[in-house]
């Protein structure tokens, strides 16, 4: 009897968590009575140098006129020839000369044409509802005084979507093809999008100067990975018989790539750039802090002036943008061919481009004499920021005691208790904890993986700032999936609320992350509790969605099989649909552990003492070396959580018998 | 009929995983058990075909048994371990990779089990998809296209996309598209797995047609041993990637060379395979006009029955030969289900 207990997993983690809980409290007294004082707090004699070392290399790379900087100058021009055109077509027009005597020769886009294109944009890719949509997002940009900001904003999109989607391509065609280069690029597209932004806006603002084109190369290395990913697993996934069909037809390696596997892959490579999009969306915004100008910058001066209703419009701005760009196109994605009649004209077959090209004409004529058709009116613009910082005051003024009654509730209840949990913990005994989870989930690789991994952060003197981090995500992922997964089971259960609990989490996902902070900030005020309030909104979406997928996709039979065995709906619930569901639901957890970690530099704004902080203070003082290395410490962590997740999630397929023992 | 082969295989072999190559060499002729315990996967063992010219080539077995390794391992869609092929007595294993392209784009036609349609394209620019990618001109490509796609009966479906098209008709756009290059060795790969029944009677039917107006040399793989009986001018039988047995559906049916082939065989209608020459008397005279000695026995069933004396029965070129009488045919029709 007591050996099976020994056996269980309760028991394993029962000694884990108590030897931990013992350590954190007398950890200290231990390491006071044995004059080992190294055991709770690292020393600083012991710290490598790694960030003095990657900030002198850096600096001897920039500063010696070579083959590096040649690099840099090139791609630097050829990113800035495209943007500045499309940036004069939509947000500055042509102008002829240099500074002040400029002459603009050629005005941009009137707002009436970019509507109408976008209108036409709709409606070839859909129908005249999303024409609409798109046609009224675009319209509130110009009544609500955002049209400057946002046309510069989509012009950096526009430029940053294509690089991204056609270097993403062509890498991921390359993986396809040498499955070496495949396993060397895996490793890479992890860390890439695993290390926070701002730690690679340092080293690329030394490289390419506080620009908007620095911002282009930050937005493009951001928004690559998944289009890789997708592309590599896309042409994976085309069916072999048309692979066959390619080969037998005589195709030669280029046909086979062009005209056979993409064309095929066509859908599921749409997906990818769909992502792009939004990803590049949503690093313009942050990477208006080193020169994108656009919508990310009024968000931010705004935060900075405490302007809360400037930053709440142009914020919505962003939304509304991000939803037009995100529906259109994922309407191109879904877009099915239709069969064309045959034997109608060109002007038949398109009628959108002669509407459009009448606009246009129309509204560059007219508005030499009417300026309303060139620049919407700033008379006519509205504004709600009066009303936004009016009600900021008012509920600050009314229900101060009851947020801060909430905010301490959660704070002394449960925040500070596991900080002060992390920080007493006597760090050599942590690391050991994190070896041996790696040790039981994922063998002795993953083991030393980790002890490698952890190693780093304590060895460049990480440690402190590491923990507050793992301990503002850990808390913000506790309360993101007890608030996610209920709200997950009952979309998957109910088909209603289901409905509605996907439009909210679609909308939740596209914005971008700066978004979230704005109405927290205004409500809350800084610190801690802010930052895991704007931590859960953003990473919130994975955790329901896996998990109403997860519970969604149980079999039909086994549902009846339990119905037929006289289970109640909560028994169905808890006896099959859950644990069956739990594969998917520790997918979305670690989804929500990987955007949590990406939103803490973006909480450094608000003033949590951790990583991001670190990553947050080297971007402004221009300390590439720190960043890179606080931007490791974040990557390290995520991996390390992503590695243990995944390999207990596969634990769990392997027991439910979804998946082979080894595959 | 030409003496040489169109396709010949011989010794071939495809072994999945480690060391294949070097365990063969070692081991020029393993058994089953001792590749499954070098920890290799025996897909296609020690295959010898020959696919002469003209005929109905049908490859049969069970789903596994590598019926399918086998005939990519023909059009080296997949390498084989080792052996020989020969395509007109050429060595199709020792050209170039250009070699091959110019031998498939020009000679082979493949058609799918799940059709392989591209589903960006339409119907037309499906069929003339390998034409275009020989480099051909565009007007020149579709006006072939055109006419074999009038050839399978799909006029008036040229714009239509795949998906807008039944399982049966995508077949035929399949089928269309592989003739287009008017190959000379034609491979279709369980073609009508995927349909339904009926459909799958009707497409035989249609296929039987057109191989009767283009006699083409066609290796066909199924797992249905009713289809290769209707099908086939000669079946291989295959079973753990080994042939078992090549032969006519009748020798098939009459001997089969192990219980497994005779397994399949049991269920079919006797008389729907076996000709009037194998159960007449042989040198008796008979009355009539003369039945044809190739004949099968259900085709005459009912003249024979109807007759009270027996039939004569004459070769290709009328010659009598024997007769037949209702006695030798009733007990076959008899156990006609088996």
């Amino acid at each position: 009897m007591s050996v099976r207990i020994l056996r269980k997993p309760v028991f394993w983690w029962g000694v884990l968590f108590a030897l931990t809980w013992l350590l954190s409290v007398y950890g200290k007294t231990i390491a006071t009575g044995l004059d080992m004082k190294w055991l709770v707090k690292y020393p600083t004699a012991w710290v490598f140098p790694l960030k003095g070392m990657i900030s002198d290399t850096m600096k001897w790379l920039v500063e010696d006129e070579g083959l590096f900087t040649m690099t840099t100058r090139a791609i630097s021009w050829t990113v800035a020839q495209p943007y500045d055109l499309v940036r004069a077509l939509l947000a500055d027009g042509f102008d002829h000369g240099q500074g002040r005597d400029a002459v603009q020769i050629l005005p941009p886009l009137s707002w009436i044409t970019v509507i109408a294109m976008v209108m036409a944009l709709g409606h070839y890719a859909k129908n005249w509802g999303l024409a609409a949509l798109v046609g009224a997002a675009f319209a509130y940009l110009a009544i609500f005084g955002q049209w400057q900001s946002a046309m510069i904003t989509l012009a950096s999109v526009l430029i940053a979507v294509p690089i991204g989607v056609i270097g993403g391509l062509l890498l991921g065609i390359l993986a396809y093809r040498h499955p070496r280069f495949d396993r060397m690029l895996t490793p890479v597209l992890d860390l890439m999008q695993t290390i926070p932004i701002f730690a690679y806006l340092v080293p690329i603002l030394m490289m390419f100067g506080f620009n908007p084109v620095s911002a282009l190369v930050a937005t493009v290395i951001y928004a690559m990975p998944p289009m890789v990913r997708i592309t590599t697993k896309s042409l994976n996934a085309v069916d072999p018989e048309i692979k066959d069909f390619g080969n037998m037809t005589g195709c030669t390696r280029a046909q086979m790539t062009w005209r056979i596997l993409v064309p095929a892959a066509q859908n599921s490579l749409m997906i990818g750039v769909n992502q792009v999009i939004m990803l590049s969306l949503n690093m313009v915004i942050i990477a208006s802090m080193i020169g994108a100008g656009g919508l990310g910058f009024d968000v931010l001066a705004s935060l900075r002036k405490l302007d809360i209703g400037g930053g709440f419009e142009a914020g919505i701005a962003i939304v509304v943008l991000a939803i037009a760009i995100d529906r259109l196109s994922q309407a191109f994605a879904e877009r099915a061919h239709v069969t064309a009649p045959k034997g109608t004209p060109w002007l038949a077959r398109h009628p959108r481009t002669i509407v459009v090209a009448i606009v246009l004409i129309a509204a560059l004529v007219i508005g030499y004499i009417l300026p309303a058709f060139q620049t919407y009116p700033k008379a006519q613009t509205l504004t709600t920021g009066a009303f936004w910082d009016d009600s900021v005051k008012y509920l600050n003024i009314n229900f101060y005691d009851q947020f801060e009654a909430v905010k301490i509730f959660f704070l002394k209840g449960f925040m500070l208790p596991l900080k002060w949990f992390l920080l007493s913990v006597p760090w050599p005994w942590m690391i050991g904890v994190v070896v041996l989870i790696g040790w039981r989930f994922g063998g002795w690789k993953l083991a030393l993986m980790n002890l490698i991994m952890a190693a780093f952060i304590v060895s460049t003197g990480l440690w402190v700032k590491a923990m507050i981090s793992v301990y503002l995500c850990g808390a913000s992922v506790i309360l993101a999936c007890v608030i996610g997964i209920p709200i997950g089971v009952l979309a998957a259960v109910n088909a209603r609320a289901g409905r509605i609990i996907g439009v909210v989490i679609d909308t939740l996902q596209t914005l971008p992350s700066f978004v979230y902070l704005i109405p927290v900030v205004m409500l809350l005020g800084i610190g801690d509790f802010t930052a895991m309030i704007a931590i859960v909104l953003y990473a919130l979406a994975p955790a329901v969605r896996y998990t109403a997928h997860g519970v969604r996709s149980v079999s039909g039979d086994l549902i009846e099989a339990g119905v037929v065995s006289g289970c109640t709906r909560r028994q169905i619930l808890t006896r099959i649909r859950l644990p069956l569901a739990l594969p998917d639901i520790l997918l979305g957890i670690n989804q929500t552990i990987m955007l949590a970690l990406s939103m803490l530099v973006i909480t450094a704004l608000v003033g949590s003492r951790d990583l991001g902080q670190e990553v947050y203070i080297a971007l402004a003082k221009a300390d590439t070396g720190r960043g890179i290395v606080a931007g490791l410490g974040v990557a390290f962590i995520a991996i390390i959580a992503d590695r243990i997740i995944s390999a207990s999630a596969r634990n769990a397929r392997v027991r439910y018998g979804l998946e082979a023992a080894h595959g | 009929m030409n003496a040489l082969p169109k396709l010949a295989c011989r010794h071939v072999w495809k072994l999945y995983g480690p060391g294949a190559e070097s365990f063969l060499q070692a081991n020029p002729d393993p058994t089953l058990d001792g590749i499954r315990s070098a920890g290799l996967i025996p897909a296609v063992r020690n295959a010898n075909i020959d696919i002469k010219d003209g005929e109905i080539f049908v490859i049969m077995g069970l789903s596994g048994s590598g019926k399918s390794t086998l005939v990519r391992c023909l059009s080296r869609l997949i390498e084989p371990t080792a052996g020989e092929l020969r395509f007109h007595g050429e060595d199709l294993r020792a050209m170039s990779n250009k070699e091959m392209i110019e031998i498939r784009r020009h000679k082979l036609g493949m058609v799918f089990q799940h059709f392989a349609l591209l589903p960006h394209l339409t119907v037309l620019q499906n069929v003339a998809f390998p034409l275009s990618i020989q480099g051909r001109k565009k007007a020149e490509a579709e006006a072939r296209a055109r006419e074999v796609i009038s050839l399978v009966g799909l006029e008036g479906r040229e714009d239509y996309f795949p998906r807008e098209l039944s399982g049966g008709q995508q077949q035929r756009v399949g089928i269309a598209r592989s003739l287009a290059v008017e190959p000379e060795l034609w491979f279709l790969d369980e073609p009508f797995s995927a349909l339904d029944p009926l459909i799958r009677r009707e497409m035989q039917d249609e296929f039987m047609r057109l191989q009767g107006m283009l006699k083409k040399t066609i290796v066909f793989i199924t797992h249905d041993f009713d289809e290769a009986i209707r099908l086939a001018d000669r079946i291989a039988i295959m079973k753990d990637g080994g042939v078992i047995q090549v032969a006519t559906p009748e020798e098939l049916v009459l001997s089969p060379a192990s219980d497994y082939v005779e397994e399949f065989t049991r269920h079919i209608p006797r008389a729907k395979v076996m000709s009037v020459g194998a159960v007449m008397d042989k040198g008796a005279q008979g009355s009539g006009a003369g039945i044809l000695l190739t004949t099968k026995i259900a085709q005459v069933a009912e003249e024979v029955v109807a007759s009270d004396t027996p039939l004569s029965v004459v070769d290709k070129d009328g010659t009598p030969v024997g007769a037949i009488s209702r006695e030798a045919i009733i007990p076959i029709l008899a156990r006609a289900g088996g």
